[in-house]
């Protein structure tokens, strides 16, 4: 069979197949990426806490997650949250049959744990750009901490950090390609049982590469729109 | 002989099985999980040399006035960093076997080993970022000191051994050593097509005795480390070339 009649849409072909699947890796993007700044949240409110506790936790956390391999974070959640989840049901429920999590949510909490320490750096690292002479002038002038935050903190730490959360985004969208060894069927899960049931690895994983290409380009282009929208009160010479 | 039979009389007094964690299990089988370090290593070590030189061609080819070697070094560069470390791995190693011109001509024994076609997709990989990081460098040293330069009469292979490779390589050096720590920790990926690296070798222990958190804990420990002494060496080499930049000890 040649390539086309390989990706054709319908029951004869696998097109539709990968297309699908290429809306899982987009979802499963999407939700890491939001769960990310949740934890991002967390990690900067932590890391800039004059709590040496809190600060401990936060750092511990971004130098953990960025320490270890991707691969292995995933593998200890896929099976870490089975066994914590499983424990817990033998311990208070007395419960002790099998449980399996839905891969879906492992997935999304794997990739966005890794996704929350990238952003937690960036956001950290635009908080710190911000001049200090700006937050004690909003003071002097009356503003509460609200509106602190409001009008004059998340404008500009906005405009620093798009940048930087525009390549976390890059990432988390390529690292989810190693969820396929929870057997999630996104574009690599698919790519792989693709090749395996047809002896042609070599058109379902260049597929695959060009899904996620179409996948980062169109993305980086929409950044780029963001950027430009974020920075439009910005003079240029 | 008596430091490892103390060291495994040690393990077998740590809490087993009732517990959490395994501890005696994880302590047990960390001697195992340690001879994968080495291989892990090489694995970084030489894609890191050949990538750094792909790069540099690499990053002239895209600085330079021709438009062929630009299109080339940068459609090599989007490709490189659009898609996912494990899509090209699998691509190498799975894709190619499959055309019989592959599997016939003199590449062959290179292309079917697991070991060389995982150190051509890090290789290839980290080729790419680097490539970005060293044109960030050269592009970043300021006009004025290469005119200046120029004024001197040095020119050419002199122009760049004496003022563009030094102030770039100061300049790119903080990114190349996350770049550093991306390829240890992207070396995990190749365990998938069968090398037995750290994370290989944790998979292989897992599937004898089912014990995979004790396991991959380990095997995370030991990449943590791996990444604190290639953080610390980075340190030290931007203490050394930077202390301009450094903050004092």
């Amino acid at each position: 069979m040649d390539f086309f009649e390989l990706l054709a849409f319908g029951d004869t072909g696998w097109g539709d197949e990968m297309l699908r699947a290429c809306f899982m890796t987009l979802l499963v993007s999407l939700s890491a990426m939001a769960m990310g700044l949740l934890f991002a949240i967390f990690g900067t409110m932590s890391k800039m806490s004059s709590n040496g506790f809190a600060r401990g936790i936060g750092n511990t956390y971004t130098t953990i997650v960025r320490g270890v391999p991707e691969l292995l974070v995933i593998y200890l959640l896929y099976f870490g949250l089975n066994n914590a989840v499983m424990g817990v049901a033998k311990g208070v429920f007395g419960y002790d049959q099998y449980i399996e999590l839905p891969v879906f949510l492992v997935a999304t909490l794997a990739v966005g744990l890794i996704s929350g320490a990238y952003s937690t750096e960036v956001i950290r690292g635009a908080f710190l750009v911000v001049p200090k002479g700006q937050i004690e002038a909003a003071k002097s002038v009356g503003m509460n901490r609200f509106l602190i935050f409001h009008r004059v903190l998340v404008p500009q730490v906005l405009r620093y950090a798009l940048p930087g959360l525009g390549n976390v985004w890059q990432l988390t969208l390529k690292d989810t390609a190693l969820i396929m060894v929870t057997g999630l069927v996104e574009i690599m899960r698919q790519a792989h049982i693709g090749a395996g049931s047809t002896h042609e690895p070599f058109v379902f994983y260049i597929t695959a590469a060009l899904l996620y290409l179409v996948l980062t380009t169109i993305s980086s282009l929409i950044l780029n729109g963001a950027e430009n929208w974020a920075n439009k009160g910005v003079r240029r010479a | 002989m008596s430091i490892f039979s103390s060291y495994f009389q040690m393990c077998d007094a740590l809490p087993g099985r009732e517990g959490l964690l395994n501890f005696s299990l994880m302590c047990n089988n960390l001697p195992e999980l340690l001879k994968g370090v080495p291989l892990t290593l090489e694995l970084v070590f030489i894609s890191l040399t050949l990538g750094f030189c792909l790069a540099l061609g690499v990053a002239l080819m895209r600085i330079s006035n021709s438009r062929v070697l630009n299109i080339i070094a940068r459609s090599y560069v989007f490709y490189f960093r659009g898609t996912p470390l494990l899509v090209q791995i699998f691509l190498i190693y799975y894709g190619l076997a499959q055309f019989e011109a592959v599997r016939e001509s003199f590449l062959w024994p290179f292309f079917k080993e697991a070991y060389w076609c995982g150190i051509l997709a890090l290789m290839l990989n980290t080729g790419a970022y680097t490539a970005e990081i060293i044109r960030g460098g050269l592009q970043s040293v300021p006009f004025g000191q290469i005119e200046a330069a120029r004024a001197m009469g040095m020119s050419g292979l002199l122009l760049y051994k004496r003022i563009i490779f030094p102030i770039a390589f100061r300049q790119a050096l903080p990114a190349y050593g996350n770049e550093m720590i991306l390829m240890v920790k992207g070396t995990s990926l190749v365990s998938t097509i069968t090398l037995m690296e750290v994370t290989g070798i944790a998979r292989y222990i897992i599937a004898k005795y089912w014990t995979p958190v004790e396991i991959f804990l380990i095997a995370g420990i030991i990449y943590l480390v791996i990444n604190y002494l290639v953080t610390q060496i980075v340190k030290k080499a931007e203490y050394k070339f930077t202390p301009y930049l450094q903050h004092p000890k």
